[in-house]
């Protein structure tokens, strides 16, 4: 430790000749990695390269088929998360696993201390979290309730939860998923402390901006196997997505356009659904634009798209669809009004996993004269709308029959967006349609949104993805606590001013008709 | 050790696992045969022959399968929804209360008529039983199964008091028992002298309906959806709360038939003791059939012939009849096992 270049540094952590097979899935192909005291070094790969498998054989969920592990110079035995702790290896999930209903304190001591220990030494453990905040600078109050803490304060406490555990390798999965821009340049600035104090660190990302941003070395892993090395300073962005992708994307973007006529007008909305509030929304989408919606997830988005998807039912204010307010709401309204819906949990939401293709395409229009008559469902004309889709959609799938569980994300959103689509719909409400899609399945939805608001389709687009967003959006609008922003044009909005927005910075609540 | 999914499953061991967890239980019942001291083979002769070996035994076991097609049926479709229902038995007496409320002399029609409407009140008596839960369950949540296996208690105490009070049978010598249904009401033999009746027929045809409706109708893809993903349902528009009505209604109403069934097919009055159990022992029908409703048929005949065939045996070989649920118990739970076998494979380390 303490050397100078980073090529003399020792190695902390050495995966050796990893192999990992689901079925006919290679998941992991002898993949060889080096982690070396004091740097961090970015995991870069889509959906499905490999990553989550492999960190998942790192800590012992899964024991790997063939290979080695070794953290400083020793064996780690293979299929023990509890070998892998002990070793100081520290994981902090994309997906916090915190308890809401305890405090900082109780949080990061669970797990440490015997079962069978009467008393708990919280005095001591307090001393200890309070230096390691200051020492690392991650500010938190140990006896605050996690329940009421931000979501980037929540991300401290999880890393806070690996080093008490004293971990001196750190793997951050996606880290950034749940932040504003602003927030992940401070955590880059965090990790760089890190490592100067003579941790190190594997970075999980698919965007190619933090990889260059916050890593020093990155090991690109494409379809289960390691396809380079890299180090940061030498390498361009273009050269990372080809290495990542194995062949170039051309990025969809929209040409201008005059939109039409109101189609999708929102009055003073108000609801409430679990932790989620809507607090006055007003919006009006026109014919042929796509209406962007930022935030940090939480602030009530999801709430609006189930109120536009006709699954929840708002308070206080009115819904109009080509300017006629409905009087009642229901998914099975909403879907005869033309509503094409593309729901932010495909698995849960969108497709029912356990039944078959033709069974899904169906589920909005089943009992259509389209497809039964007398109670009874021609499962013949199912089918053939089923393939028309998969022909028309480019679904990758054995045939109709089978069940979509088995379908990749890309493939599975394709279904969706055929299903939706059939129906020429004169809005579409899009919640998130390229979460965890790897790129060429991002590309292929974003042509197909532009398609539709070229047709003259009305388009609300919810995304977490900035740089989607500012590509594909007419007008932008942010989410902050349930109030809304006013909508500003593409042209005049940058990412970094999104970004205050989103910290609830700048919102202009005046403008709320029926702001409370 | 853990489970891993299988990509696919071979037809290999779609057959071999089934028929291993056949054996295994055969094994399992053999010890428990030799700990009560007979010898295996011999037991399990006599149970073969008790349940199959002459004609008269055959339709003894078809006789005893009717009313768990019935009850399996009910379950089986109620399963696939997801509504979980425990109380076949409630439905079924309440079934059978409609049908000496009506069959002992209150409707003076022909039997064409008089049994058709016997078989639509004993459905409604059970849908209605089972719509209680249901309704609790989708208005405010209540688990339906403590409600509907609470319910079973509920009916046979109310079929209890009906029999003391308004419905006791007054030449019935202070037995606790209705009245005998009139001729009209009762379900003809389908052979001459035996006790195999018309309802082995209904419940056939109950099955075929069942099956006809769970493929073909929008109702049953209805009620596979919300069984599958009630919030991917209720998000494509599918009404899950009138869904899950309608297979109250169903599900109730098959159970329902199957008290009917036994009254005007083989007892003829109702008694505490119409039913040992088969509402509770669809349920297990259900489960081995893999909810498929032509698969009840099957399963019903089995778990039948495993009750008629160790009452048979205990007469000759002394092993007390109680071997039959062992049986029963055994064969589903290695059933189960084999079904999830074939599902995913176990990894040790």
């Amino acid at each position: 430790m303490g050397k100078t270049t980073a090529g003399e540094r020792e190695t902390v952590l050495r995966l050796s000749g990893i192999t990992k097979q689901f079925g006919a899935l290679l998941a992991n192909d002898d993949i060889s990695l080096s982690l070396r005291r004091g740097e961090i070094l970015g995991l870069l790969g889509e959906n499905g390269a490999g990553k989550t498998t492999l960190m998942n054989i790192l800590f012992g969920h899964y024991v790997a088929d063939a290979g080695e592990i070794e953290v400083e110079g020793k064996v780690l035995p293979p299929g023990l998360p509890a070998a892998a702790l002990a070793a100081g290896i520290g994981m902090v999930h994309q997906h916090f696993t915190l308890a809401e209903n305890l405090t900082v304190l109780d949080n990061i001591v669970l797990g440490t201390e015997s079962l069978w220990q009467l008393s708990s030494n919280s005095q001591k453990a307090r001393t200890r979290i309070r230096q390691l905040a200051q020492e690392f600078g991650l500010e938190v109050d140990p006896d605050a309730i996690v329940a009421s803490l931000s979501v980037g304060e929540r991300q401290r406490v999880e890393i806070l939860k690996a080093l008490y555990r004293k971990a001196k390798i750190l793997v951050l999965d996606e880290p950034t998923a749940v932040l504003t821009p602003q927030e992940s340049a401070a955590l880059f600035e965090t990790l760089k402390r890190f490592v100067a104090k003579g941790l190190s660190i594997i970075f999980i990302s698919h965007k190619l901006g933090e990889i260059l941003a916050a890593c020093s070395r990155v090991s690109v892993l494409r379809g289960g196997r390691l396809v380079a090395e890299r180090g940061v300073a030498g390498v361009t962005r273009s050269e990372l997505a080809e290495l990542m992708l194995g062949r170039s994307i051309p990025q969809a973007k929209a040409e201008i356009q005059k939109s039409g006529e109101v189609v999708l007008g929102l009055h003073g909305i108000h609801a409430r659904h679990n932790s989620q509030v809507l607090d006055g929304i007003t919006l009006d989408i026109r014919a042929g634009e796509i209406l962007g919606i930022a935030g940090v997830s939480g602030n009530g988005q999801s709430l609006l798209a189930d109120v536009v998807s006709g699954v929840a039912v708002p308070t206080a204010g009115t819904l109009a669809l080509k300017g006629a307010t409905l009087s009642r709401t229901g998914p099975r309204v909403m879907v005869n009004l033309g509503v094409a819906r593309i729901p932010e949990d495909r698995h849960a939401e969108g497709l029912i996993s356990d039944m078959s293709i033709t069974e899904n395409v169906i589920s909005e229009s089943y009992r259509s004269a389209e497809f039964a008559q007398r109670g009874f469902i021609s499962w013949k004309k199912a089918r053939g709308f089923a393939l028309k889709i998969i022909t028309a959609y480019e679904v990758k799938c054995p045939s109709p029959e089978a069940r979509v569980r088995l379908l990749s994300g890309g493939n599975m959103q394709k279904l969706i967006l055929g299903r939706v689509m059939a129906n020429n719909p004169c809005l579409i409400l899009a919640n998130q349609p390229t979460r965890g899609l790897d790129v060429g399945a991002v590309n292929y939805v974003h042509e197909q949104l532009l398609a539709a608001r070229k047709r003259g389709a009305a388009i609300l687009l919810i995304s977490e993805d900035l740089d989607e967003l500012l590509s594909l959006s007419d007008r932008v609008a942010v989410m902050f606590r349930g109030q809304i922003s006013n909508a500003s044009p593409r042209e005049s909005t940058s990412i970094k001013d999104l970004g205050l927005m989103m910290a609830g910075h700048g919102l202009k609540t005046g403008n709320q008709s029926h702001a409370a | 050790m853990r489970l891993e999914p299988r990509e696919q499953r071979s037809p290999a061991i779609l057959i071999l696992y089934p028929g291993l967890a056949l054996l295994a239980s055969v094994i399992v019942c053999a010890a428990l045969v030799m700990l009560s001291g007979a010898s295996p083979l011999s037991v399990f002769g006599l149970m073969v022959k008790g349940a199959a070996g002459t004609t008269f035994a055959f339709l003894e076991t078809l006789t005893r399968a009717t009313p768990l097609i019935f009850t399996g049926l009910a379950a089986a479709v109620a399963f696939r929804a997801k509504l979980w229902n425990i109380g076949g038995e409630a439905q079924l007496y309440i079934g059978a209360v409609m049908t000496v409320v009506l069959g002992t002399g209150f409707l003076p029609l022909p039997q064409p008529i008089l049994i058709p409407v016997l078989m639509l009140a004993a459905m409604l008596g059970g849908a209605m039983v089972l719509s209680i839960p249901t309704f609790l369950k989708t208005r405010f949540g209540v688990d339906e199964v403590v409600t509907t296996l609470l319910l079973n208690f509920i009916a046979i105490l109310f079929v209890s008091m009906l029999l003391e009070g308004v419905l006791k049978d007054p030449t019935g010598l202070g037995w606790p028992q209705s009245k005998k249904v009139i001729a009209e009401a009762q379900l003809p033999k389908l052979i001459q002298g035996k006790r195999l009746h018309f309802g082995f027929v209904v419940a056939i045809a109950a099955a075929i309906a069942v099956w006809i409706i769970d493929r073909q109708s929008t109702l049953g893809y209805e009620m596979r959806a919300v069984g599958h993903s009630p919030k991917a349902a209720s998000f494509a528009g599918i009404p899950v709360n009138r869904v899950l009505a309608k297979t109250a209604l169903l599900s109730g109403g098959l159970a329902g038939l199957a008290g009917m069934s036994e009254v005007t097919g083989l007892k003829g009055n109702l008694t505490l003791d119409l039913s040992p159990g088969f509402g509770y022992t669809g349920i297990v029908v259900a489960m081995l059939a893999l909810m498929h409703p032509l698969g009840v048929i099957a399963a019903a005949i089995f778990v039948a012939a495993v009750f008629v065939g160790a009452d048979a045996m205990s007469r000759t070989a002394g092993v007390p009849s109680y071997i039959a649920h062992v049986m029963v118990a055994t064969s589903l739970l290695t059933m189960v096992s084999a079904i999830m076998l074939t599902r995913y494979r176990v990894r040790w380390r």
